[in-house]
């Protein structure tokens, strides 16, 4: 499981990702995956702000925006 | 009518919620969502204008009821807080959460975006969980198609167990349709065998043993298995829900604590933490919404949201984001301003002539000359310079600027600046805060609900001030277009245009500052985190833009202005008027100003107006002119030009205009704006704080500048 693991926030604009693991606590957490951020969920990164941070991925056909904070706290999977 | 608490079971309840019943037979319908799924497009389609708002009791989230009749009967219709979920406890969750609990409505309506059904679902699940009268509305079906999804609503229907219904709330589309469903529903005619989420086993087998407790100690007021689940997963926020609704608290049964710690027990020899527990409910509800979805949702075209990736490409970009999102508002306030001229002169060309009519009436019933002066000079005069000087700008910057808030652009404005705000401690949500304290303060402060860490909720609202609420602009506007504009007509209001938006990035600028300064001292903290949706851009419905904005903001805003202005009007008449040793109060009060206002580049009347003018910015300048030309009487000043002669007659310099504009940037909140911060923060000092901050600031960067430009002589 530990092969290939990126941070969230580290993966470029239009690629595809499966979330691995989350490292956040608390309530933080709770929303992540009450954005549906859980197990084997693909992301995709669609626009980064202009500053870089935050960036907005595409969730389960939403889009919604993490600081790198929230989003370095999710560990994925590149998918080719 | 006053339904007293003993009289029933629910009405006591709806006296909790302040639900504002007829009669007994009324029907109480929430109206549940998520947050851009055309709620309340949905809800002012139901009720029209038959609505009422408020506060739910003891939180500062709005409460919007409204009412309809449907064959013969009628509807009472609760629009409860958009949210994605009630699992993570903000205000809002917990709001909506406990009236579909507690206030027991006949039925839950719950709204969602047919172009992103799954993630509704969500929600739609976990109310499912709490009560059986749902009926699911899949709106924005209109969108759906034009993004070529098709969905299957009799098959989400089976799936879920629940009426569905498909709508188009912005064409009335499905209203009827919801209507029939909704009385069906609450009639019996329909049963419903909504869909439960099926969880871990060894939750599943947890929830079991607890059940047969809660039902013990609550019976069938409340959904058992959901109780349990909330249980289970740690929920102290529903005890306490519990403890004030149903007059029960659970805590105390040793019983039901002693069963909670052996099923603990049994997760941890099973190596599961309260964590993996928690997760396994969220992963299992998002699980099954995602498997329902698959079933009834089809994408005929894959690229169906191209089209607002490729805006939001330019509009978010790194090279035009920002320059774009300045510009927006440039042509905005150009627009305001160059549209605003001729309107205005004819509304105070028509309110002066009413002038004459009422001076006339007032000699033909011979009445004193103080009265008429007190009440047609002072009180009328006033308000008609406020009315002509503000109803038409708001007329239009308001729908220009609901108008951005209906495409959907006003989120890509936090996701741009979030970065910034970051830096500063601040929330990204705090952009969107000022956004609506350009249109008035005191609804800026209103708006800062929409933050949930209360830190960050508290700097929003005290900086808040810093950007200048249409009360405000006139006073910018006119001195730029006074000092800082050469020629004449397009260019003149051209450059004004640029001197105000140059005022207004430096408010930017320093209410990021200030927030910084508020991080780092009386509000220490971490920044919270940080999650915002950028909705589908939509097609604007520009009817109900210019309905929402003239009635919701203009007139409220113009309303709220000339009750303040009409007793400003005769505090200021009087001051002008009384004498003591042939020098008005006014002149009195001013002198006494003077030397500590020359040292911030103003003089003692600048100040002097900006103190009377607490109640509203408006009759600032009104103040300033009045004082000058030692009338007793606000005038009526025919062009600019007059008015610059004035001004520099009166020892006005390009510094003195610079330094008023900056005041008028930096100086207290009008007394509307403080009172809100009273009740949106439950306490004076944090609207004494507010109104601190922002003088403090405005005395510094006035004497600062002040000071260096005389001592570089180069005024």
């Amino acid at each position: 499981m530990e092969k290939n693991l990126y941070k969230l926030n580290q993966i470029p604009i239009g690629s595809f990702a499966k979330v691995k693991g989350l490292n956040s606590k608390g309530p933080i957490r709770r929303r992540m995956l009450d954005l549906g951020l859980i197990h084997d969920t693909i992301v995709k990164p669609v626009e980064k702000s202009p500053a870089g941070d935050p960036i907005a991925y595409e969730i389960r056909g939403a889009v919604i925006a993490l600081r790198s904070e929230e989003a370095s706290q999710i560990f994925v999977e590149l998918i080719e | 009518m006053g339904l007293t608490s003993q009289s029933t079971g629910i009405g006591a309840l709806k006296e909790m919620f302040e639900i504002e019943l007829e009669s007994f037979d009324d029907i109480v319908i929430a109206l549940a969502g998520n947050p851009n799924t055309g709620k309340s497009t949905l809800f002012n389609s139901l009720t029209g204008l038959k609505q009422h708002t408020g506060n739910w009791p003891g939180k500062t989230v709005t409460n919007a009821q409204g009412k309809y009749i449907h064959n013969d009967r009628q509807y009472i219709l609760v629009d409860l807080p958009g949210t994605y979920s009630l699992l993570a406890h903000s205000v809002e969750e917990e709001v909506a959460r406990d009236f579909i609990c507690f206030g027991k409505p006949h039925a839950t309506v719950v709204v969602t975006d047919g172009t992103s059904l799954e993630r509704n679902l969500n929600l739609v699940l976990q109310i499912m969980e709490i009560t059986d009268k749902v009926i699911v509305c899949v709106n924005l079906m209109d969108e759906a198609r034009r993004k070529n999804i098709d969905i299957d609503l009799k098959y989400l229907e089976k799936l879920l167990g629940v009426p569905v219904v498909g709508s188009a709330a912005r064409n009335g589309q499905g209203l009827e349709e919801l209507k029939d469903v909704i009385e069906k529903l609450v009639s019996g005619e329909i049963e419903t065998k909504p869909k439960k989420v099926e969880y871990d086993s060894v939750i599943e087998k947890a929830v079991g043993k607890l059940k047969p407790y809660v039902y013990q100690l609550l019976g069938n007021k409340i959904n058992n298995r959901w109780v349990s689940l909330r249980l289970i997963d740690g929920d102290t926020k529903l005890l306490e829900s519990i403890k004030d609704y149903m007059d029960f608290d659970l805590s105390k049964y040793q019983l039901l604590g002693d069963k909670l710690k052996s099923i603990y027990t049994d997760f941890q020899r099973k190596n599961m933490k309260l964590e993996d527990i928690k997760d396994s409910i969220v992963s299992s509800i998002v699980r099954t919404g995602e498997d329902i979805s698959r079933k009834v949702v089809t994408f005929n075209s894959k690229n169906h949201n191209d089209l607002d990736r490729k805006i939001d490409s330019i509009l978010t970009s790194k090279r035009f984001g920002i320059p774009i999102m300045i510009s927006l508002l440039g042509i905005i306030f150009w627009i305001t301003i160059e549209g605003a001229n001729l309107p205005s002169e004819i509304l105070a060309k028509g309110l002066f002539w009413i002038e004459g009519k009422l001076t006339d009436l007032f000699i033909s019933i011979k009445a004193p000359v103080w009265l008429h002066d007190a009440l047609v000079l002072g009180v009328y005069r006033t308000l008609a310079w406020v009315v002509s000087v503000m109803l038409p700008p708001m007329a239009i910057f308001f729908p220009l600027f609901t108008l951005l808030e209906d495409l959907g652009y006003l989120p890509r404005v936090a996701f741009n600046l979030d970065y910034y705000f970051k830096k500063a401690c601040a929330h990204g949500k705090q952009a969107l805060t000022m956004c609506m304290g350009f249109g008035c303060n005191a609804a800026g402060v209103v708006s800062c609900r929409i933050i949930d860490s209360p830190r960050e909720r508290l700097i929003a609202t005290i900086t808040n001030n810093f950007v200048p609420c249409n009360g405000r602009f006139p006073i910018l506007i006119s001195l730029a277009g006074i000092f800082f504009a050469g020629s004449s007509g397009v260019f003149r209001s051209l450059a004004a245009s640029l001197t105000v938006l140059a005022a207004i990035v430096l408010g930017v600028v320093i209410t990021l500052i200030i927030s910084k300064l508020l991080s780092k001292t009386i509000l220490k903290g971490l920044p919270s985190s940080f999650t915002l949706e950028l909705p589908p851009y939509r097609k604007p419905q520009f009817g109900r833009i210019i309905v929402r904005s003239i009635f919701d903001r203009t007139l409220f805003v113009l309303g709220r202005a000339v009750m303040v202005a009409a007793p400003a009007g005769l505090i200021i008449w009087t001051m002008a008027n009384i004498r003591i040793n042939n020098i008005t109060l006014l002149s009195h009060s001013a002198q006494f100003l003077d030397p500590f206002a020359r040292l911030l580049g103003l003089d003692g009347y600048i100040l002097m107006a900006f103190i009377l003018g607490l109640p509203a910015n408006e009759i600032v300048i009104p103040i300033i002119i009045m004082s000058y030309m030692s009338k007793g009487a606000m005038l009526e000043l025919d062009s600019l030009t007059e008015m610059k002669g004035l001004l520099i007659d009166n020892g006005w310099t390009w510094l003195t205009a610079v330094c008023t504009m900056l005041f008028t940037l930096n100086h207290w909140p009008c007394g509307t704006t403080l009172l809100t911060i009273r009740k949106e923060t439950q306490s004076w000092k944090w609207a004494w704080i507010s109104f601190v901050v922002p003088t403090i600031t405005g005395i510094i960067v006035c004497f600062i500048l002040a000071q260096s430009v005389r001592l570089l002589a180069l005024v």
